[in-house]
């Protein structure tokens, strides 16, 4: 089954990582990247450089960054291909974003036609 | 008679049809066909040698005909090719038991809390969707959505039928004995017991799982407590553990629930329940010894963090003498929403001789108190001033 990992973390806490944290989580992003079972991998710019296009009616509105309230963010995504969810369940917790940052990974199957 | 056989067979034979046909919905209806068939047909030609395999013989061969008619049918309408061939004997006679892929799978932490438990008493425990709804007070029809929910979850996720490896173990069993002690909680409700009902659960994972201390601690726990049950009620008050009638007490499965814990300690079972049926096994000795269940109440506390926790290490030190330390101890936790904070502060200021603030106390405990019974013995405690 192909699924979806929607990585959201913290910036303020990447920021607060050591340099040799910091190398450490960038390894193990790659390492992930790299796994055979990872269709594909974005990593995102961060959230600063987002804009959002709403429909409002019959116009379009067009604004600067992103929505959340939240102190975490969208920081990248990967397509994983996997027998079940809990293959997935088990790369999630090993990433850095969650064993390093404290981030929150959402795990989704993919919509298949 | 048949009943009983149906209880008892309900969830492996589900258990095994879910393995085979890998989707719960058509291994739950096929299952069914093949209890209304047994249900028909054995009263009369008398209980086969195997039921278990019987019934999932029957139920593989059916879901066989209904896939094998469905793909008929699609190709008569000319949607598909021609329907493939489909093995339509089934020659094992030995069934495996994947009871444990299924108790893995139903108490999966994708799914919410409430569906892993409908859904444990559903698939394993075999009760009526009727039931479990009377159990939990909700309708049947708000039940079945929960169940379908759940059901469909595990299908669109892909959550897997199968005991979780090595490195995620530890943490899935945790998940499956919390669902069980969330089912004995739950208590006597409807007409369903389903503190009986976690017991049973319970057995079954502990033949599953002989190995796992926390497994046989979890079990000696719910059986220790359960053993109480009818002590603990006169008529609808409630009764404490001092002033239970202990004739009341189930003995057998007293003793059973002390073979059990023994079990856990000879695996080396130190984990929370292990020491909770401990606790539970020391108080029903006569005299209690409150000074050691002061220390193992430390030892839990230690283990799980939980300031409810450290509230019964104070009850254990007033029972072995000591009020004033015991209220020292509580009044440094935070605990101001729980109504038995309330009332244990409330217990050991009138035993301190502080009538009026024990009086307030009682009163809070009240305020916050949810069921009958236990507003019946708050008030009756607060007459007695």
């Amino acid at each position: 089954m192909l699924y979806a990992m929607m990585i959201h973390t913290d910036p303020s806490r990447i920021q607060a990582l050591s340099a040799a944290d910091l190398e450490t989580a960038y390894a193990e992003y790659l390492e992930l990247a790299h796994d055979p079972r990872c269709v594909s991998f974005a990593q995102l710019q961060p959230a600063d450089t987002a804009t959002c296009v709403k429909g409002d009616g019959d116009r379009t509105l067009i604004t600067d960054g992103p929505f959340a309230d939240t102190k975490e963010v969208l920081g990248g995504f990967c397509l994983i291909e996997a027998a079940d969810l809990d293959e997935v369940l088990e790369m999630a917790a090993r990433s850095p974003a969650v064993r390093w940052v404290g981030g929150t990974i959402e795990v989704r199957p993919v919509a298949q036609s | 008679m048949l009943g009983k056989i149906f209880r008892d067979e309900w969830g492996r034979v589900l258990a095994s049809l879910v393995g085979y046909l890998g989707d719960f919905d058509k291994a739950e209806d096929a299952a069914q066909e093949a209890f209304a068939i047994a249900a028909q047909r054995w009263p009369d030609t008398g209980v086969p040698d195997n039921p278990g395999a019987w019934l999932v013989t029957t139920a593989r061969n059916k879901a066989i005909d209904r896939i094998r008619r469905e793909r008929t049918l699609a190709a008569k309408l000319h949607l598909l090719g021609a329907p493939e061939a489909v093995a339509d004997e089934v020659t094992d006679t030995v069934i495996k038991d994947e009871r444990l892929e299924l108790i893995f799978t139903c108490c999966h932490p994708a799914l919410p809390l409430d569906g892993q438990v409908a859904l444990t008493l559903r698939a394993l425990g075999g009760l009526a969707t009727a039931e479990i709804a009377a159990a939990f007070l909700v309708s049947e029809e708000t039940m079945k959505r929960r169940l379908t929910r759940a059901k469909a979850k595990i299908k669109a996720t892909g959550i897997p039928f199968a005991v979780p490896g090595a490195r995620l173990l530890p943490e899935r069993l945790d998940a499956v004995l919390a669902v069980l002690y969330l089912i004995y909680n739950e208590g006597y409700r409807g007409r369903v017991d389903l503190g009986a009902e976690a017991i049973r659960l319970g057995r079954v994972l502990a033949t599953l799982m002989p190995e796992e201390p926390e497994v046989h601690g979890l079990l000696a726990l719910m059986l220790i407590h359960h053993a109480r049950r009818d002590a603990r009620f006169a008529g609808d008050d409630l009764v404490l553990l001092d002033e239970q009638d202990r004739s009341l007490w189930d003995l057998d499965q007293l003793a059973e629930g002390r073979t059990v814990l023994g079990r856990a300690y000879a695996l080396g079972g130190r984990g929370a329940y292990a020491v909770q049926a401990l606790i539970a096994s020391m108080q029903t000795r006569e005299p209690i010894d409150w000074a050691r269940i002061a220390q193992l109440y430390g030892h839990l506390a230690a283990l799980t963090g939980s300031p409810v926790v450290e509230l019964n290490r104070a009850v254990a030190v007033a029972q072995a003498g000591d009020p004033a330390q015991a209220l020292r101890a509580i009044d440094r936790l935070d605990l101001d929403g729980y109504r038995y904070f309330h009332s244990t502060r409330g217990e050991l200021l009138r035993r301190l001789g502080r009538a009026e603030e024990a009086k307030a106390a009682y009163r809070k405990a009240l305020d916050l108190a949810t069921s009958t019974p236990e507003r019946r013995f708050l008030t009756r405690r607060l007459d007695e001033f």
